[in-house]
């Protein structure tokens, strides 16, 4: 018996095998169940930002509902709020911004993958990226101090001059204006668009190049018949990112849009926009209605981004699919 | 054959126009930087890294104590943001079939493009506005929340180019999955994950916009994290925007450090990234 009941042991003294297997099956899960939970921990964290700001903003959203963004008033005395000139400003600006960043950006992106010589495209496209790594609030200093006076002395007195014809370039120049701030944000975006593109058009297959060329093609009509047709998507979603940033950006434009609540035909005439709204008033608003309506404003300018850069993120997937194209730290 | 000279003319006219192009966008970086130097490097001094702020309209005076908050509101962030990214960013790449990965994957590339104000008035809502009061680490939150998506998504990528039978000789070896992951994949992809990561410190340690109304700022030299802090881009912002000229003068010192602290991180971690992994391509 006992020497049977051994045997029957014996199954178990192999066991010292099969305990380590177990720890390593029961580590790996405490691993997996770990990554999982860093993982889950980021659509809760985006779950839980809508509802906070949804929650800060409840108090506005009660009382003017959708007419929040069409009304035009804004007066924390008596409490009635409307934000149509700041999502004016908003999209004013950034439309500003990328009329000038855009053809820049889309030069370089393909001069720097299609024509330069080797030995420069890294250092120039590094020295590039450089722009994205300036705080914002140097580039506000920056445009205070240099670029508003540069502008009101010479640039926007010529653009008077030349095209005073439109209505965009009458009126009084202060400075802090529309364009001011429009100029700035070029210069902030360029970088972003220049990479994306940049990396969007060096996923076209070099066939697509041999092609053209061999057809009888110039370099300049091998670029803009065919590589540029194939990645267009990409690129549309790389300016559609661009605008994205544009706006949201804060420090710079409140430092040089001139912060008005007011609705004007001129580029040379102060506005704002919804981020510099709420860098500027939030901190020193009293009235939780006042807070309210800023946290409402916050809560339109982060739906007006997500759906802006889903729909970017959509079209750079279309060239390069699901790459980290525009996502990763630039 | 006239045709065709003049399409090659154009083709180079096009090349000539691209090159200005490329001309046109490095002009602003080194008139930036130039502008930089030359109005902050002469208020740099001892006293300017030693010393608080001397009282408003008067001469001297330093920022220590913004460059003691940034270090700390920072530190703080990447304390909570680096080992929820990175594992996360672990667990995207590891298991790419899972639904999650496609949904953590998505909603990191939405609050990467957050704008950082928005994150802030999310900050005040959830901490400030709950403790009355505001605090340094409502600021280290905020930023946290913006540095989280930029290391994951940095992560992910990098070891996705770790080639699988690396990890399969691990496997093979009998490995369990935990230690293949930690022990093989990510530490070949050790020196990419830090270059992430450093940019991602260089990238927050410049933003303003959500320190507004969490951090505050302030005068003094303090270390109390539950407490309004001062930061070296609020400085400059404060600086910058108020009304003395030597304010004016330590706005421009201030950013001079800013930026020089900013480029040392992500030109670093640039170089650093050449031996192992291209992130640029």
């Amino acid at each position: 018996m006992t020497a049977l009941s051994e045997r029957e042991l014996t199954p178990d003294a192999a066991a010292p095998a099969k305990p380590s297997l177990e720890r390593g099956s029961y580590s790996d899960q405490i691993f997996k169940g770990l990554l999982t939970l860093a993982a889950l921990a980021i659509p809760l964290l985006l779950c839980f930002l809508v509802y906070e700001l949804w929650s800060g903003a409840r108090l506005a959203i009660g009382k003017f509902g959708f007419d929040f963004v069409t009304t035009s008033t804004w007066d924390p005395v008596t409490e009635e709020f409307g934000a149509f000139p700041l999502i004016f400003g908003t999209l004013i600006s950034s439309l500003v911004a990328l009329v000038i960043a855009v053809p820049l950006s889309l030069g370089v992106a393909i001069y720097l993958t299609e024509f330069a010589p080797k030995a420069i495209r890294q250092p120039v496209a590094f020295l590039l990226s450089l722009l994205a790594a300036i705080p914002s609030v140097v580039y506000g200093l920056w445009g205070i101090f240099v670029l508003i006076p540069i502008l009101r002395k010479s640039v926007f007195p010529l653009l008077r001059d030349v095209f005073g014809f439109l209505p965009l370039f009458q009126g009084a120049i202060y400075g802090p204006s529309m364009l001011a701030a429009g100029i700035i944000l070029s210069i902030m975006v360029m970088p972003y668009v220049m990479s994306v593109s940049r990396e969007v058009l060096m996923a076209v297959p070099n066939t697509q190049r041999e092609a053209s060329l061999a057809l009888g093609a110039t370099r300049w009509e091998a670029v803009i018949t065919t590589v540029v047709p194939y990645a267009r998507s990409g690129i549309i979603g790389a300016v559609i990112l661009g605008l994205g940033r544009a706006l949201g950006e804060t420090m710079a434009v409140t430092m040089l849009i001139g912060n008005r609540h007011e609705i004007a035909a001129s580029l040379f005439a102060p506005g704002y926009t919804m981020a510099a709204a709420i860098a500027n008033e939030f901190s020193e608003a009293v009235g939780d209605m006042h807070l309210s309506a800023l946290a409402y404003v916050a809560f339109v300018l982060f739906v007006v981004t997500v759906v802006v850069n889903a729909g970017a993120r959509l079209l750079i997937w279309r060239v390069a699919r699901g790459s980290g194209i525009g996502s990763k730290a630039l | 054959m006239n045709r065709r000279t003049l399409r090659r003319a154009f083709s180079n006219l096009m090349v000539g126009l691209m090159m200005g192009a490329v001309v046109a966008a490095l002009l602003p970086l080194i008139f930036i930087l130039l502008n930089l130097v030359v109005k902050g490097a002469g208020s740099l001094s001892f006293a300017f890294f030693t010393q608080t702020p001397a009282p408003a309209g008067e001469t001297g005076g330093g920022v220590v104590h913004a460059i003691a908050g940034t270090l700390m509101i920072v530190g703080m962030a990447c304390l909570i943001g680096l080992p929820v990214g990175i594992a996360a960013g672990i667990y995207c790449a590891e298991y790419p079939t899972s639904r999650l990965t496609w949904v953590t994957r998505f909603v990191a590339d939405v609050l990467n493009g957050t704008p950082s104000i928005v994150v802030g008035v999310f900050a005040w809502t959830w901490i400030v506005a709950t403790q009355k009061h505001f605090s340094a680490l409502a600021g280290s939150a905020a930023l946290a929340m913006l540095m989280i998506p930029m290391v994951l998504r940095t992560t992910e990528e990098l070891i996705k180019l770790v080639p699988n039978s690396l990890r399969e000789a691990a496997l093979a070896l009998g490995y369990p999955r935990w230690r293949t992951s930690l022990g093989i994949v990510v530490r070949t992809t050790l020196p990419g994950i830090v270059t992430g990561s450093l940019l991602a410190v260089a990238r927050i340690a410049g933003e303003t916009a959500p320190l507004l109304f969490t951090a505050l700022g302030s005068q003094y030299l303090s270390y109390n994290l539950n407490q309004p802090m001062a930061a070296l881009p609020l400085t400059v912002f404060t600086y910058a925007t108020g009304p003395y000229e030597e304010w004016h003068q330590n706005a421009w010192a201030a950013a001079l450090v800013l930026i020089l602290v900013v480029f040392v991180l992500s030109i670093g971690a640039r170089l650093a990234i050449r031996r192992g992994f291209d992130l640029n391509g």
